[in-house]
């Protein structure tokens, strides 16, 4: 089928409807989707991401975790446009290693977020196109969630969501974790154990209705312990 | 000259009533930076192939808005005679109200001629309603149907393009589709191997596809008649979900509470038995 009327009154290309998205002219950004979250608790802290890599209406990768280990005590979960989250974890782990080498010592969860921020805003007018998610442990072992957007602002939070579904995450986490409109329940505090049934809750209904989330999730949990990282599946289609 | 199978005859030349009106929507609605509602497309991967007794048809259930998905079980095979199904790709509301058209006067035709319509005839019409509108409906469709010359399976593209093929596939997932489809066709195939093509074919479509997905519908066209399976393959990811999420009653805060007393006066009163036999 060939179609005649393919140019709009403008001189510019009409996009087809019943296709994916057409290019109409060279853009250095390009969506791969994905979405992290990231909770914090009393001594733990939990980074997770979905693992489908997708561009257009096609699947790049089925296993392409966006969480990035940092230190010990440190993961980021970075989703947007892959190419800029390769390259920005690239120059955060150098800039770890340069300070490990000048003081001596690890950089701390904090000063990462500071230090991404200012990273972030330097490219304040050609931005990295992600959504970045700090979780980790504090200097006093408490755990610490810290959300940047693509400019480089940035909050501590005690949970976030970021990247294609998180406009679905969001409000479920609101009331899940911080007991908003909600009547007469006990504020609990959030255990380990629920914490993880939580995140991984969430993610399956993600999964149901945002096409570019799925295919596996990978948690990873941060404790004074160490990082420990698991694997669950989601639907592939 | 009156058609036997319209009710009106449509007007000659090509109809653009709808354009100006469009345009001025369009304005009212930017001008108070509202923007204007986005029509919800299927995204679909839909295959059919001839077979020896007859005519399969396979579809997924995905209609995603967007990056959204609007609707998990949509039935995309849609009835046009009894012997004669299509199913539908692109805009959602164009392939329902194009498909129900065809079917009302197939009917009208059905009952003015006595006779059964036989798939030619449907896919005239479609493709002269759908080039008249010069492909602002967007709807491609697969039409397949049994009828007394045969078994037949036809597309029909949204500028009212028709191709009359042995076995096809369309939508964002066609390629997926039709790749299994060039792998395994063979002319005159027994029935049931038909419906596992057809059905190998959409599950690759929706595996590959993101904006297809869920189950799958087949829908088979024999001259012995229909059998339309939906879901002839139900999602194999079932919702696995580890917490329960319910709240309890007075979760929500109530913050006014109204009562107004309807003043009702019993005038008569009557008592009509239902047959319930």
């Amino acid at each position: 089928m060939f179609a005649t009327q393919v140019y709009g009154d403008n001189g510019k290309m009409k996009e087809y409807h019943y296709t994916g998205p057409v290019e109409h002219r060279f853009s250095p950004y390009s969506f791969n989707g994905g979405t992290v979250l990231a909770v914090a608790g009393e001594d733990f802290a939990i980074v997770a991401s979905d693992t489908r890599l997708s561009e257009g209406y096609s699947i790049h990768s089925r296993d392409s975790p966006k969480c990035y280990k940092l230190t010990d005590t440190t993961v980021i979960g970075c989703s947007g446009f892959h190419g800029d989250c390769l390259t920005l974890t690239k120059i955060i782990d150098a800039r770890l290693k340069m300070y490990k080498h000048s003081n001596n010592k690890c950089m701390t969860s904090g000063a990462i977020a500071a230090m991404l921020s200012t990273i972030l805003y330097g490219r304040r007018f050609f931005p990295y196109y992600v959504y970045n998610i700090i979780g980790g442990l504090d200097e006093e072992g408490k755990g610490a969630v810290y959300s940047f957007d693509p400019v480089g602002s940035y909050q501590r939070d005690t949970y976030k969501a970021g990247g294609s579904a998180s406009a679905m995450l969001q409000p479920l986490l609101d009331n899940q974790i911080g007991f908003k409109n909600m009547e007469g329940v006990q504020h609990l505090p959030l255990s380990q154990e629920k914490a993880v049934q939580l995140v991984k809750d969430v993610f399956i209904s993600a999964a149901e209705r945002d096409v570019y989330t799925g295919d596996a999730l990978r948690i990873c949990i941060i404790t004074k312990e160490g990082i420990k990282e698991e694997t669950v599946p989601l639907r592939k289609d | 000259m009156a058609l036997s199978n319209v009710v009106e005859t449509p007007a000659s030349g090509f109809n653009f009533e709808n354009v100006s009106r469009n345009v001025a929507l369009k304005g009212l609605l930017e001008g108070g930076h509202t923007k204007a509602p986005k029509p919800m497309k299927t995204g679909t991967t839909i295959a059919g192939l001839v077979c020896k007794d007859g005519v399969v048809l396979g579809a997924d259930t995905r209609a995603t808005s967007g990056e959204v998905v609007a609707d998990k079980m949509c039935a995309k095979i849609h009835y046009i005679s009894p012997n004669m199904y299509c199913c539908g790709a692109g805009t959602a509301a164009d392939t329902e109200k194009t498909t129900d058209l065809l079917s009302s006067n197939l009917t009208i035709f059905s009952m003015n001629s006595g006779r059964n319509p036989r798939v030619v005839m449907a896919v005239n019409i479609l493709q002269d309603m759908l080039f008249r509108y010069r492909g602002q409906i967007g709807a491609s469709l697969i039409l397949g149907g049994v009828d007394c010359t045969g078994n037949h399976l036809y597309t029909v593209g949204p500028y009212g393009s028709i191709d009359n093929v042995p076995y096809l596939a369309m939508g964002s997932g066609d390629l997926a589709a039709l790749g299994i489809l060039e792998d395994r066709f063979k002319p005159n195939m027994e029935l049931e191997e038909a419906k596992e093509l057809v059905r190998d074919a959409i599950h690759s479509g929706i595996m590959s596809d993101l904006a297809s997905g869920n189950n799958i519908d087949i829908c088979v066209i024999t001259k012995q008649g229909v059998d339309y399976i939906r879901p002839y393959q139900e999602s194999e990811y079932k919702d696995k979900r580890q917490r329960r999420y319910k709240y309890r009653p007075g979760t929500t805060s109530i913050l006014t509470e109204k009562i107004v007393p309807l003043e009702l006066e019993v005038v008569q009163e009557t008592v009509q038995r239902m047959d319930t036999a």
